[in-house]
């Protein structure tokens, strides 16, 4: 290996690391993150002429079933983000797309509201992360990682498949190890290794002030149902839950293909509350009569981050998607597709260095890490409509009303279905429950809800 | 596969955009071709057939102005709306995000220059009267 050199320090902006042809860029995990960076940068830099040489460290391999060769997650592509990659020229094919998703069910025990898309379109995609449930018979669809990273490597990225096991400085450069290489030296060091694992303690070592998101247990299970229940009983829907169980947060069951992913996000979701979640009358309504949960399933308790990391950049080294800055709950691929391609923008455009990042990359963290604040308040408020009958039943009625008439604006199905599904910011979302007549609507139909319903035949 | 790929299906002849019409939203081809047609009084003239990948009404992104041209499926063609609200909250954060436009457009002004200037070195009388080149190819 040769020393490095192709990073320098121009003379006019000191402390500013510029990369020039011939730099070296690892990118240490190959999920959407590091896939998506990869794509962006060597994207950008060609179009600036620049020739840098990417590596992407990924052990995983997507082709195999179940957790090993997964990075479990409920697999809804957002909205938002499937036509940010339409723009971007990334289509995802049929072969990726488990089942679009056209409209969402909510599901409370005070009733069962439908809610479509204003443009009754697919617009949603619901996707395997890995090569689908382990025990999968016949596999007919493909991995959404392994089609990000493919992309990548389409693009010019070496994809490395080994763990990475040291990270370390060499003088000013970090150096990668794994198991069956020497260390190697880059003039960039990507960390994009999500935050289940143990791959944050390998930078604990570098003597940086990151300090990792905090993290909460989650549930995944995968059912499978076939394709004649599947289309009968769920179609193009996602099915949303607000139950008034504690510390469950956002369950939902999304159609996939043959199969039906059970997704459950709160605090701690240990066997106690999936088991009340299985119990609850709203959820076996929704399933097939008669359905019984089956001995053996493939199912994970992935951590998801509830909070974004402290200090996720550095000189040379930078910190995207979930182990750097990802959205509360919704739409984690969308905010590392955002990540990712500000690290690539700052990377390519600007410089290396930590004011690089900090200028032109903590801006899209900081953006995110105060609409979750926001976000926390959207789901405050919809836990309290969990926790009161009447407000759940007013909230019923006003999104059942909304789906009747053709005309005036669905204000609380956009908020209910931007909130569910992460197609729009948690900013967004809020100033539209700011409106006047939102609330005189919603507290209308409480109060509808209140007065005792006389009985019709 | 129907299930499985995204967007809206159009059938064959339907009319995703029609010229004249105003629009907020651009299209992107998932599957199948779409034509795109212009109308010079009774006449209408084929201007491209777009498949798989590409997309048009991305003028609308940026302009307040009529649709341009009218987009017809040939055979049944997929096609994915991107709403120009989306699109301009992210472009915002993400100038880069229209680069892949930017660059798609300026490919068409070309071919509509290099096709005008053929059509005008063709008719030596004409060559001083056209003033303007025809519009660019998707509306
Ligand atoms: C229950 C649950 C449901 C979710 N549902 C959704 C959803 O429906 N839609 C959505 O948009 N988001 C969802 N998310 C969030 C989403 O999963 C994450 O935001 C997303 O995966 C983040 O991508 P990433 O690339 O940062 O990390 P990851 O996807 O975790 O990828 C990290 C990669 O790094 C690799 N890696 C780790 N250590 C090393 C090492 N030492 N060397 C080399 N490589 C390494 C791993 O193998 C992995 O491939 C969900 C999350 C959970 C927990």
């Amino acid at each position: 290996m040769s020393e490095l050199a192709p990073s320098s320090a121009p003379a006019d902006r000191p402390g500013h690391l510029e990369l020039q042809s011939g730099a070296r860029v690892a990118v240490v995990g190959g999920g959407p993150a590091g896939s998506f960076f990869s794509y962006f940068f060597l994207d950008l830099a060609e179009r600036l002429g620049l020739d840098v040489q990417l590596d992407v460290f990924e052990p995983k391999n997507y082709a195999i079933p179940g957790p090993a060769g997964c990075n479990m997650c409920g697999g809804v592509v957002s909205e938002s983000l499937v036509q940010m990659l339409a723009t971007e020229g990334i289509n995802l094919p049929p072969t990726v797309v488990a089942r679009g998703i056209d409209s969402y069910v909510l599901h409370m025990d005070v009733g069962v509201a439908r809610i479509k898309t204003p443009l009754q379109e697919m617009r949603i995609a619901a996707v395997y992360r890995g090569a689908g449930p382990r025990g999968a018979q016949e596999r007919t669809w493909d991995s959404f990682d392994g089609f990000l990273l493919d992309r990548a490597a389409a693009k010019g990225a070496r994809v490395v498949r080994e763990r990475v096991e040291a990270v370390t400085w060499r003088r000013d450069r970090p150096q990668v190890k794994t198991r069956n290489g020497a260390p190697q030296p880059y003039d960039l060091l990507v960390a994009a290794v999500g935050v289940n694992g143990a791959a944050l303690k390998l930078f604990e070592g570098l003597g940086l002030n990151y300090q990792p998101p905090r993290t909460s247990k989650t549930y995944i299970a995968e059912f499978f149902l076939g394709r004649e229940t599947m289309g009968k009983y769920f179609g193009h829907a996602m099915h949303v839950f607000l139950l008034n169980l504690p510390r469950l947060e956002f369950a939902a069951l999304i159609p996939k293909g043959d199969y039906l992913t059970f997704c459950l996000l709160g605090e701690n979701i240990d066997d106690a509350l999936v088991q009340s979640f299985l119990n609850a009358g709203e959820v076996r309504q929704c399933l097939p009569p008669g359905w019984q949960r089956p001995e053996t399933f493939c199912h994970c308790s992935p951590r998801i981050s509830t909070s974004g990391a402290v200090q996720p950049f550095s000189d040379r080294v930078v910190f995207i998607g979930d182990c750097g800055m990802a959205r509360l709950y919704k739409d984690g691929i969308g905010s590392a597709y955002r990540t990712a391609k500000a690290a690539a923008r700052a990377a390519v455009f600007d410089g290396v260095a930590r004011e690089d990042f900090r200028r032109h990359f903590q801006p899209v963290c900081e953006t995110i890490r105060r609409d979750n604040l926001v976000g926390k308040l959207v789901f405050a408020f919809t836990r309290q409509i969990q926790h009161r009958r009447f407000a759940r039943q007013g909230m019923l009625r006003m999104v059942m009303r909304e789906q009747q008439q053709a005309r005036g604006a669905p204000r609380m199905s956009m908020v209910l279905w931007d909130t569910f599904t992460g197609s729009a910011s948690y900013g967004n979302v809020f100033l539209r429950t700011l409106h006047p007549f939102f609330w005189c609507r919603l507290l209308w139909d409480c109060l509808r809800s209140l007065r005792p319903v006389r009985k019709t035949q | 596969m129907d299930f499985r790929t995204l967007g809206k299906t159009y059938r064959n002849g339907e009319v995703i955009i029609m010229q004249g019409e105003s629009g907020d939203c651009m299209y992107v081809i998932q599957t199948g071709e779409v034509e795109v047609l212009q109308r010079h009084g009774s006449e209408e003239v084929r201007l491209a057939v777009l498949g798989p990948g590409d997309f048009f009404g991305e003028m609308a992104l940026f302009q307040r102005e009529l649709r341009s041209a009218t987009v017809r499926a040939m055979g049944e063609a997929r096609v994915l709306t991107v709403d120009k609200r989306t699109f301009m909250s992210r472009v915002h954060e993400d100038p880069s995000l229209a680069y892949r436009l930017v660059q798609t457009m300026s490919e068409r002004l070309r071919r509509v220059n290099a096709e005008y200037v053929r059509a005008a070195s063709s008719h030596p009388f004409q060559k001083s009267a056209a003033a303007t080149p025809p519009p660019a190819d998707a509306p």
